[in-house]
């Protein structure tokens, strides 16, 4: 089926739904790259004149990467609905937009209403919205997940600490842990990148995160963010996994280029929640208690470009992709889920204000579609961006009501070598905004222990 | 504005120095809860670092003297991005060389052989690496390739990509290229160099078809380390007659960095 707009003498069509999404999208370098982008300015409003006019039941008869070749797409059918969509069917996807920003469309009406959301819709919506439109809409859904801290609460943010080390040395990531735990971070995870992708290492590094918790009663979870099966064996030797790591795309292919599957994905959230770790005991429980096993064990990060990098695109656009992966990450009730929205490079996000833009839609989508979206805030080096692009990010979405962002020292990784946010941004973020960590974490900081903390007793096994 | 979170006072100076165990940026100095003037510079400045590093442009006088001082012949070449700003946004055209380029290029190659080996010294995305490390990098190379390996001319190539080294390496009929480029700039890393072997060069290979050796620089892998690595790359890619994933088992059975 094609679409078409007219404006003045000129008439645009757009012969799929796919080319229609791609020409509404914001500019952005990676649409360019993939030479699905509009080529005139005109032309990209004219397509989203049409894209408004659309009703959003078209979603639902019309796929932009075919069902009988990608189980992402079965999953995103699948799995739809139609009774929480019932609400909005008769809608346009412009008609969706007023009525998302309208006093009608509380926090309660928007979480029921996220299972009948497609992410094609909500990649639709948000190619409409204006940034503002896309924090005020964010700003009303809550999503609060649950492992040993409440992540998501109104009124709150978390962070995940990232003490990454170029060698994988326990002093080395201790020291960033000390330091970050002292500034109020972790709330969210204590998770390493590690350099090596051995089972070996992913236990060795979830039993110095594990040690260290238990010793000064951290409320926090672990994760080590190596691959999924890499993870599973760790799992099987023993290792004390908190949170279960995976990057996920929005294709079946992007998900085989980074080696997993729904299946895959499936076999390793069962075995994630066997070991029935973390759960929130009641207030007075003895805290050496048995844990009953936490709802959320699942950790996943995305970003826009993925799919094109991985050469798995199917012409469609990178921002419509990345909602796909949110299909993907929400079939798991996930603990945390964010975007690594400026790690790629200027090929796919070029400057400051297309990392910006891409951001708040992806914080959006997830949210709409009912996950705990948080963001890495980042910027590479070759990219036109730097600090004064990540604070105007950083306030857009703490207002917005992102549930967490990075703590990483000095805001400068030095083992995947990029720049996230800080422990002092955050802190930023908590001031201006009077945002306060995670209750149990918070706690936790009212005792006084951080102080407490040294580098040997953080080492000594 | 609201009050400061209450772990702010809660918060104790680190007794610890946490900077004698990493070089991540620990224990920087706090005003409020904001980072102090001098903390805040000493970033700022690595970021500049960085960013120059991305837009610097090779020195080519200063290259082609010492080569041609060490009697080595060399061609420089554009890949097909003609600025920095369309290199960064279409990596294919970094790529990429034209046509005229490819036979002009092919005028030099020497009949097909098993050990043609081409060097090509690429700019990427840090001109300050190259500048800086190729020259003393090749001063500790060349004595351990020379016996096996047969050089074609030098390829000096701007604008360039790693798979720029698939075009250029065909076109001389090279068994192998050895492309030395500068690495993306860390915050504190504005000039590290990368070495890629492929065998068989031609355009469409993959990076799993290559074997990377990363981090050469002052402070990460050292010149004479990181030539023992390539030159036993090179004569071992020879032997299989690969480069790549089937390589890289050898990779991780050399001694490591210094």
């Amino acid at each position: 089926m094609s679409y078409a707009q007219t404006i003045g003498s000129v008439r645009y069509t757009f012969p799929t739904l796919a080319d229609l999404l791609a020409k509404a999208s914001p500019a952005r370098s990676g649409d360019n790259l993939a030479g699905i982008a509009a080529e005139s300015a005109q032309q990209r409003i004219a397509a989203q004149l049409a894209l408004a006019d659309l009703p959003l039941a078209t979603f639902l008869t019309e796929t932009v990467v075919p069902y009988e070749t990608d189980e992402v797409t079965r999953l995103i059918v699948d799995t739809h609905d139609p009774a929480a969509f019932s609400h909005v069917s008769s809608l346009t996807v412009g008609e969706l937009r007023d009525y998302l920003l309208s006093d009608e469309a509380t926090s309660e009406r928007l979480t029921a209403l996220a299972p009948g959301f497609t992410p094609e819709m909500a990649a639709a919506v948000s190619k409409l919205m204006r940034l503002q439109d896309l924090v005020l809409v964010a700003r009303k859904i809550s999503v609060v997940t649950r492992f040993r801290t409440t992540v998501g609460l109104p009124g709150r943010l978390s962070t995940r600490l990232q003490p990454n080390h170029p060698t994988d040395d326990p002093a080395g990531i201790a020291a960033s842990i000390l330091d970050g735990l002292m500034l109020g971070s972790g709330d969210a995870v204590i998770g390493i990148n590690p350099v090596s992708d051995s089972p070996a290492t992913v236990t060795k590094l979830l039993h110095l995160i594990d040690t260290a918790r238990r010793r000064f009663s951290i409320p926090t979870q672990s994760c080590v963010l190596a691959h999924i099966t890499t993870q599973m064996q760790a799992m099987d030797q023993g290792a004390p996994l908190d949170l279960l790591f995976q990057s996920i795309g929005g294709t079946e292919a992007t998900n085989t280029s980074f080696g997993v599957s729904l299946s895959l994905l499936d076999e390793a959230h069962q075995q994630a929640r066997s070991l029935k770790r973390g759960g929130i005991a009641p207030p007075g429980t003895d805290p050496n208690a048995t844990e009953a096993g936490g709802e959320n064990v699942m950790y996943f990060e995305t970003g826009q470009g993925s799919s094109l990098s991985a050469n798995a695109h199917h012409g469609v656009d990178q921002q419509t992709l990345e909602a796909r992966a949110y299909a993907v990450a929400r079939h798991f009730s996930p603990m945390l889920v964010n975007t690594v929205v400026g790690f790629i490079g200027p090929e796919y996000l070029y400057d400051g204000k297309q990392i910006l833009r891409a951001a708040l839609e992806d914080h959006f989508c997830g949210k709409l579609l009912g996950l705990p979206m948080g963001c890495d805030v980042c910027y590479t080096n070759h990219a036109e961006a730097d600090n004064d692009d990540m604070d105007g990010i950083l306030t857009m979405l703490g207002t917005a009501g992102v549930n967490y962002i990075m703590g990483v020292p000095g805001a400068d990784d030095i083992m995947l070598h990029y720049q996230s946010t800080s422990f002092h941004d955050a802190l930023y973020l908590r001031t201006v905004l009077d945002l306060r960590p995670a209750p149990e974490f918070e706690a936790w900081l009212e005792t006084g222990a951080a102080k407490r903390l040294s580098l040997p007793k953080l080492l000594v096994i | 504005m609201a009050e400061a979170p209450k772990e702010l006072q809660s918060a104790a100076s680190p007794v610890t120095d946490l900077r004698d165990y990493t070089t991540a940026r620990v224990s920087l100095t706090r005003t409020g809860s904001s980072l102090a003037t001098r903390d805040s510079l000493t970033f700022a400045l690595a970021h500049a670092q960085a960013r120059d590093a991305v837009h610097a442009t090779l020195s080519l006088p200063s290259l082609l003297d010492a080569l041609r001082s060490r009697n080595l012949e060399a061609i420089t070449i554009k890949s097909a991005a003609p600025d920095r700003a369309t290199y960064l946004r279409r990596p294919n055209l970094g790529r990429t060389v034209s046509a005229a380029l490819r036979a002009s290029l092919s005028t030099q190659a020497k009949p097909p052989a098993n050990n043609t080996l081409t060097i090509i010294l690429a700019d990427g995305l840090s001109a300050l690496a190259l500048d800086r490390h190729a020259i003393p990098l090749l001063d500790a190379l060349l004595p351990l390739l020379t016996p096996h390996w047969s050089l074609t001319p030098i390829v000096i190539a701007e604008q360039a990509r790693v798979a720029i080294a698939d075009p250029i390496g065909q076109a001389l009929h090279a068994s192998l290229t050895l492309l030395l480029i500068g690495e993306r700039p860390g915050l504190s890393s504005p000039d590290s160099l990368g070495a890629y072997l492929t065998w068989a060069p031609s355009p469409g290979r993959t990076d799993a078809e290559r074997n990377c050796i990363s981090n050469i620089r002052t402070h990460g892998l050292g010149y004479s380390a990181a030539a023992q690595r390539i030159a036993a790359l090179a004569n071992e890619a020879q032997r299989l007659q690969l480069t790549g994933t089937a390589l890289k088992d050898l990779e991780a059975a050399l001694p490591p960095p210094l």
